[in-house]
C-alpha cells in the first residue's frame, strides 16, 4: 500500500517533561479524505492531533507529510508546509473583524488573497454578510466558521480540526460537517478530533478510536460504526 | 556550597565590609552605614513579607515609610498648646466631618437601590460634605499655622517617649495599606503596583503640604531621642574619665557610643521581626500563604479566601515598613518630607529584596545591609573612578568637569545593573528560598 | 460681557492647558498600552524612556542652535525630534535584545517583567541624569504665542485674555497627526493588523505564521516614537526635568488603566479624563466666579478644590474609582 499523505507514526510522548500521554499511537490520512479521531475523555485525542502538528515533543515516532519527514519542525514551519490547525478554543481573533481574521490566516502569503477570501465566503455565505463585524460578536457556530475559514486562508493541503462542533447546536453541527465534506471534496486532506463520535464517523473515510493514548480500533468510518465492540464501549449501544 | 556555610559567610562578608570601612574611613561612618543598613533590613523584611510570601507587588514603600516617620513625630514631639488652643478642636471636628461624610456615602451606597437617584444623592452628599469640611478646615489650619510659624506652626505630638511612636508608625502605615489593599487587591497584579505608587506620592504630598500636621517642607527637627545626646555624654565626668581611661577621644567616643546604642536598639527590633517572620513562615499560616502564592486557583478551590489573606499580609508588610520609617525618623532626629524619593525609598528596597533572595527572610536582611552599603559607597567609588578616567584630561576640560559632577548619578546606574544581573543570572537571590 | 469673560477665563486657565496636557498624557498612555497589549507587562521605565528621548532631542537642539540652524517660527526641537526618536529606538531595541528577550524566551510571569523594568528604569534614570544632569533644562525657541493674552484683549475688547502658547498648538497638532498615523497603521496595514492579532490571541497569531519577534520589534519602534514625541512636547510646554518625567508615570498609568489597559482608544480618552480632572480640580475658580456671581456673593477664598501639590491625588482618586466600579476601564481593555 502506498504511503498515506499524512502520517503520525508510532508517536510516543507528552507535554513538556511530564508523563507520556501517547503510547505508540499511529494516525494517518490519505489525500482528500477525512480521518476522524474519537475516543473517551482523556484518551489523548487532542494530544494525538497536537503531536501531528508539532505542539509537543515526541520521544519516539515520526510525522511525515507527502513522504517528507517533518518531525523536527515547529508548528509555524508546518504551516508553511501546508498544514493548518483549528484549535478547540480561542480559535479566532475576537477583537478583529471577520475579514481581518481571514487576512491574518493568510499572513504568510504574499500573493493576492482576494480569491481565497471569496472561496471562504462561498463556503460560508453568512461570513460575507458579517465581514466587517468583530468576530467576537458572532454566534458560536459562526465563530467556528470563521475559525475554519481562517485556517483555509493558507490554502492548506491538510486541515486539522480539534472538536470543531464543541458547543454548537445539532443543526449547526450538521451544517458544519457538510461544509467539512465540501472542503475535503476540493482536495484538502482533513484530520479531525470529535466528541460527537457517531456523526463524525458517519462522514469519515477513516476512523481511529483511541484508548488511553493507544490505538484501540482502526477502520473505515462505516466499519467502526458497525463494529459491536466499538458500539458497546463508545457509541452507547 | 552548602547553605549552612555559605550563608554565614555572606553575612561575615557584609560585616567585614562595614568593619573595613571603620578602619579605612571612620567608625562613625561605619556605624552610620550599619544603622541605616539595619533599618533597611527591616524595610526589606516588610517587602519580603508581601512579595516573598504572597507575591504582592508593592511599589509604594516610600509612602509607608514616610507615614511611619509621621507616627514617630506625632508621638515623640511635645504638643504645641497654643496651636491646639487656636484651632486644634476645630480641626479635629472638621476631620470628623470629612470621615463622617465618607462613611455616610458608603452607607448610602449600600442602602439605596442602584440607579440615578443613588448616584446623585451620593454625589450631593460628597460634594456638600467636602465644602462643609473645607469651610471648617481652612480657618482652623490658618489659625494653627499662624502660631509661631518659624518655630512650630503645627499641632505637635503627644510628647510621649518616641519609642511608642514606632508601633504607632506601623499602625498608620497599616491604615493606609488597608485603603489601598481594599480597592486594588483581587485585581490584576499591575493594578496594585500602580495604586501603591499613587498612594505613596499622595502621602508624601500630604506631609509636604499639610503644615499643621508635619510642618511640611519646613521639617520637624529635634525629635526626642531614645538614647542620650552626645553633648550630655561629653559633659558627664564618668563617661569622659572612662573613655580617656581607654585612651579614646571623648568627643569621637560619644558619637560612636550613641550610634552603637541606636544600633543595638535597631538590631533588637530586627531580631524580633526576624523571629516573628520566621515563626510565621513556618506556621500553617505561612504555608497557606505560600500555597496561595504558588497556585492561587488551587488555593481558592480549597476554600481559601485569597483576597482576604492577601489583604492581611499586605497590611502586615506595610506596617513593618512603617515601623522602619519611624526608626529612621528617630535616627535622623527629624522628619524631612522633601527628602522622600521613590528611587531611594521604594525601588532601592526592591533591589535589596531581589538581591538578597525573595521569599527568604535572612536573604532580605543580607540584601538590606549589603545594598545599603553599596548605595553609600558607590558614590565615592564612582568619584574615584571618574577621577581616574579624567586624570588624563586638562583641568579646563568641560567634559572632565561634567564627568566629575555627574559621578553622583552612578549609583542609580549601578543599582539598576545589579538588579538586572541578579534577576538574570541568579533570580533566586543570594540566599534563596528553601 | 461678564459671562463671556468668565468663559474666556475658564478656557484660558482650564480648557487650553488641560487639552495640551491631555494630549501629552494620551501619547504617553498609548505607549504604555501598546507595551501592555503586545509584551503584556506594565513598563515602569516608560517615564524614563520619555526623559531619554527628550534628552537626546534637547542635546541635538542645542547643537543645531549652536550652529545657527533653526526652524523659523517653530521650535528647533521639532527638527531635532527625528534624531531623538532614532536614538530612543536604538536604546529600546538594545534593551529588548539584552534584557527583555531572555525573559520572553523563558515565558516569565508578567510581574517578573515589571521588576525587570524597574531595573531598566534605574539604569535609564541614571543615564539621563549622568548625561544631562538632574536640573531643569530649557530648549524652547521660536514664536512663543499663537495668540497672546494682550492681542486677544485688543481683538475682542474683553477684559480677560485668552493666550494660546505655540507649544500648545504644536502639541495638539502633533498629537492628532501621530494618533491618526498610529490608528491608520494598526487598522489598515498588514503589519499593524498582525500586531492587533498578536495582542488579541498570541497562540493563534503564531499558528497563522506571525513572527512574534518582529511584532515585538515594531512595537518597541512605535513606543520609542511615541515616548520621544510625548517627552519633547511635554518639555516644550513645561520644562525638562528628569524627575518630573519619572513622576509622569502615575498619571500616564492612570490614563491607560482608566481607558482600559491594552486599548489605544481608551488610552487617549483616559489621557484627557485625567488631564481635565487634574486641571479642573486644582484650578482656583475665583476668577471665573467673580464674573458670574453678583458682587455681594463674590467668593473670598480662591475656590480651589485642591492645591496643585495634590494633582497626583486626582489621578489616584480617578484610578481608584475606576478600579472600584469598572476594573476593565472605560473602554474594554486587554486587546489592541
Amino acid at each position: 500500500m502506498a504511503e498515506p499523505f499524512l502520517i503520525g507514526e508510532n508517536m510516543t510522548g507528552g507535554y513538556g517533561t511530564g508523563a507520556d500521554i501517547l503510547h505508540d499511537c499511529t494516525v494517518s490520512v490519505d489525500k482528500g479524505q477525512i480521518a476522524v479521531i474519537v475516543g473517551p475523555n482523556g484518551a489523548g485525542k487532542s494530544t494525538a492531533m497536537k503531536a501531528v502538528f508539532g505542539m509537543l515533543n515526541l520521544r519516539k515516532g515520526a510525522v511525515r507529510i507527502n513522504g517528507e519527514d517533518i518531525t523536527g519542525l515547529s508548528p509555524q514551519d508546518r504551516v508553511a508546509k501546508g498544514m493548518a490547525f483549528v484549535p478547540q478554543t480561542s480559535n479566532i481573533f475576537t477583537s478583529m473583524t471577520v475579514e481581518e481574521n481571514l487576512e491574518m490566516g493568510a499572513f504568510l502569503r504574499r500573493d493576492d488573497i482576494q480569491a481565497t477570501i471569496e472561496q471562504v465566503y462561498e463556503l460560508f455565505p453568512i461570513l460575507r454578510d458579517k465581514r466587517s463585524q468583530a468576530a467576537g460578536e458572532l454566534s458560536g457556530g459562526q465563530r467556528q466558521q470563521v475559525a475554519v475559514g481562517r485556517a483555509l486562508m493558507t490554502q492548506p493541503q491538510v486541515l486539522m480540526l480539534d472538536e470543531p462542533t464543541a458547543g454548537v447546536s445539532p443543526i449547526v453541527m450538521d451544517e458544519l460537517f457538510d461544509r467539512i465534506i465540501e472542503v475535503a471534496r476540493s482536495g484538502v486532506t482533513i484530520l479531525m478530533v470529535e466528541q460527537n463520535a457517531r456523526q463524525a464517523l458517519a462522514i469519515a473515510d477513516k476512523g481511529y478510536v483511541l484508548v488511553q493514548g493507544r490505538n484501540g480500533f482502526t477502520g473505515t468510518g462505516q466499519d467502526l460504526l458497525a463494529n459491536p465492540d466499538v458500539r458497546k464501549s463508545f457509541l452507547g449501544g | 556550597m552548602n547553605p549552612a556555610i555559605k550563608n554565614p559567610l555572606l553575612f561575615a562578608l557584609v560585616f567585614s565590609l562595614i568593619i573595613m570601612t571603620g578602619f579605612l574611613n571612620s567608625w562613625n561612618v561605619a556605624l552610620g552605614i550599619l544603622n541605616m543598613g539595619l533599618i533597611s533590613a527591616v524595610m526589606a523584611l516588610g517587602v519580603n513579607l508581601q512579595w516573598g510570601y504572597a507575591g504582592l507587588f508593592n511599589v509604594g514603600i516610600m509612602g509607608f515609610v514616610a507615614l511611619g516617620g509621621l507616627g514617630a513625630i506625632l508621638i515623640g514631639m511635645p504638643p504645641v498648646g497654643e496651636a491646639w488652643a487656636a484651632g486644634g478642636t476645630r480641626l479635629l471636628f472638621s476631620l470628623a466631618v470629612a470621615a463622617g461624610t465618607i462613611v455616610g456615602a458608603v452607607v448610602l451606597w449600600g442602602r439605596m437601590a442602584a440607579g440615578r437617584a443613588r448616584t446623585l444623592s451620593m454625589l450631593a452628599l460628597l460634594i456638600g460634605g467636602f465644602f462643609v469640611f473645607r469651610a471648617l478646615f481652612d480657618p482652623a489650619v490658618a489659625a494653627i499655622e499662624a502660631v509661631n510659624p518659624a518655630g512650630t506652626g503645627y499641632l505637635g505630638g503627644l510628647g510621649l517617649p518616641v519609642l511608642i511612636g514606632w508601633p504607632v508608625g506601623g499602625l498608620l502605615a497599616a491604615g493606609a495599606a488597608w485603603i489601598v489593599g481594599k480597592t486594588a487587591l483581587g485585581l490584576r497584579s499591575d493594578y496594585l503596583a500602580i495604586a501603591t505608587l499613587g498612594i505613596a506620592e499622595i502621602i508624601v504630598a500630604v506631609l509636604k503640604n499639610e503644615d499643621w500636621l508635619s510642618r511640611g517642607v519646613k521639617n520637624v527637627v529635634g525629635v526626642p531621642r531614645p538614647v542620650p545626646y552626645e553633648i550630655d555624654l561629653q559633659n558627664s565626668a564618668s563617661f569622659v574619665a572612662r573613655m580617656e581611661g581607654w585612651g579614646l577621644n571623648p568627643v569621637t567616643a560619644s558619637s560612636v557610643t550613641v550610634k552603637l546604642m541606636y544600633g543595638l536598639l535597631f538590631a533588637a527590633v530586627l531580631l524580633l521581626m526576624i523571629w516573628l517572620t520566621q515563626k510565621a513562615l513556618n506556621s500553617p499560616w505561612g504555608r497557606m500563604m505560600r500555597a496561595i502564592r504558588d497556585n492561587e486557583v488551587a488555593a481558592e478551590a480549597m476554600g481559601k479566601d485569597v483576597t482576604r489573606r492577601h489583604l492581611q499580609i499586605f497590611i502586615l508588610g506595610s506596617a513593618v515598613c512603617g515601623i522602619a520609617g519611624a526608626m529612621m525618623t528617630t535616627l535622623d532626629g527629624q522628619l524631612t518630607p522633601g527628602s522622600y524619593q521613590p528611587l531611594r525609598f521604594t525601588f532601592l528596597i526592591w533591589v535589596m529584596v531581589i538581591v538578597g533572595g525573595s521569599g527568604n527572610n535572612w536573604g532580605s536582611v543580607l540584601g538590606g545591609l549589603l545594598i545599603w552599603f553599596l548605595w553609600v559607597q558607590v558614590e565615592p567609588m564612582g568619584l574615584w573612578m571618574m577621577d581616574l578616567i579624567t586624570s588624563g584630561m586638562g583641568d579646563d576640560s568641560g567634559l572632565k568637569k561634567h564627568l566629575l559632577e555627574s559621578a553622583a548619578h552612578m549609583r542609580l546606574l549601578t543599582m539598576g545593573v545589579i538588579l538586572l544581573l541578579v534577576l538574570r543570572f541568579s533570580p533566586r537571590g543570594l540566599i534563596p528560598e528553601r | 460681557m461678564d459671562f463671556l469673560n468668565a468663559i474666556v477665563a475658564f478656557a484660558n486657565f482650564v480648557l487650553v492647558p488641560a487639552t495640551s496636557y491631555g494630549a501629552q498624557l494620551a501619547l504617553g498612555a498609548l505607549g504604555v498600552t501598546l507595551i501592555y497589549g503586545i509584551l503584556r507587562f506594565s513598563n515602569f521605565a516608560h517615564g524614563d524612556t520619555m526623559a531619554f528621548g527628550a534628552m537626546v532631542t534637547i542635546l541635538v537642539t542645542w547643537w543645531f542652535q549652536s550652529m545657527g540652524i533653526n526652524f523659523g517660527v517653530l521650535p528647533t526641537a521639532l527638527l531635532a525630534l527625528p534624531f531623538g526618536i532614532i536614538a530612543t529606538i536604538g536604546l529600546l531595541l538594545f534593551t529588548d535584545r539584552v534584557v527583555y528577550r531572555f525573559y520572553r524566551r523563558q515565558k516569565a510571569a508578567p510581574v517578573i517583567y515589571v521588576i525587570v523594568s524597574l531595573g531598566v528604569m534605574f539604569i535609564m534614570n541614571g543615564v539621563v541624569r549622568f548625561i544631562i544632569g538632574p536640573n531643569d533644562q530649557k530648549f524652547a525657541d521660536g514664536v512663543r504665542f499663537i495668540i497672546s493674552a494682550r492681542d486677544f484683549k485688543t481683538m475682542t475688547g474683553l477684559s480677560e485674555g485668552l493666550a494660546i502658547k505655540a507649544s500648545t498648538g504644536i502639541t495638539i497638532v502633533t498629537a492628532i497627526i501621530v494618533v491618526a498615523a498610529l490608528f491608520w497603521f494598526l487598522n489598515r496595514t498588514r503589519t499593524g493588523k498582525s500586531m492587533r492579532a498578536f495582542s488579541d490571541n498570541e497562540d493563534l497569531a503564531l499558528l497563522s505564521g506571525i513572527n512574534p519577534e518582529r511584532v515585538v520589534m515594531i512595537t518597541w519602534i512605535i513606543v520609542a516614537a511615541l515616548t520621544t514625541i510625548a517627552g519633547v512636547l511635554y518639555g516644550l510646554d513645561k520644562s525638562f526635568k528628569p524627575f518630573t518625567y519619572f513622576q509622569l508615570l502615575l498619571p500616564i498609568f492612570a490614563a491607560a488603566i482608566v481607558g482600559g489597559l491594552g486599548n489605544p482608544l481608551g488610552a487617549i480618552a483616559g489621557g484627557f479624563v485625567i488631564a481635565f480632572s487634574e486641571v479642573t480640580v486644582t484650578y482656583a475658580f475665583k476668577k471665573v466666579l467673580k464674573y458670574l456671581l453678583p458682587e455681594n456673593l463674590e467668593p473670598t477664598g480662591l475656590v480651589q478644590l485642591l492645591s496643585t501639590d495634590y494633582k497626583f491625588a486626582v489621578s489616584f482618586a480617578i484610578l481608584i474609582i475606576v478600579l472600584l466600579f469598572r476594573p476593565t476601564g472605560l473602554f474594554k481593555g486587554k486587546t489592541i
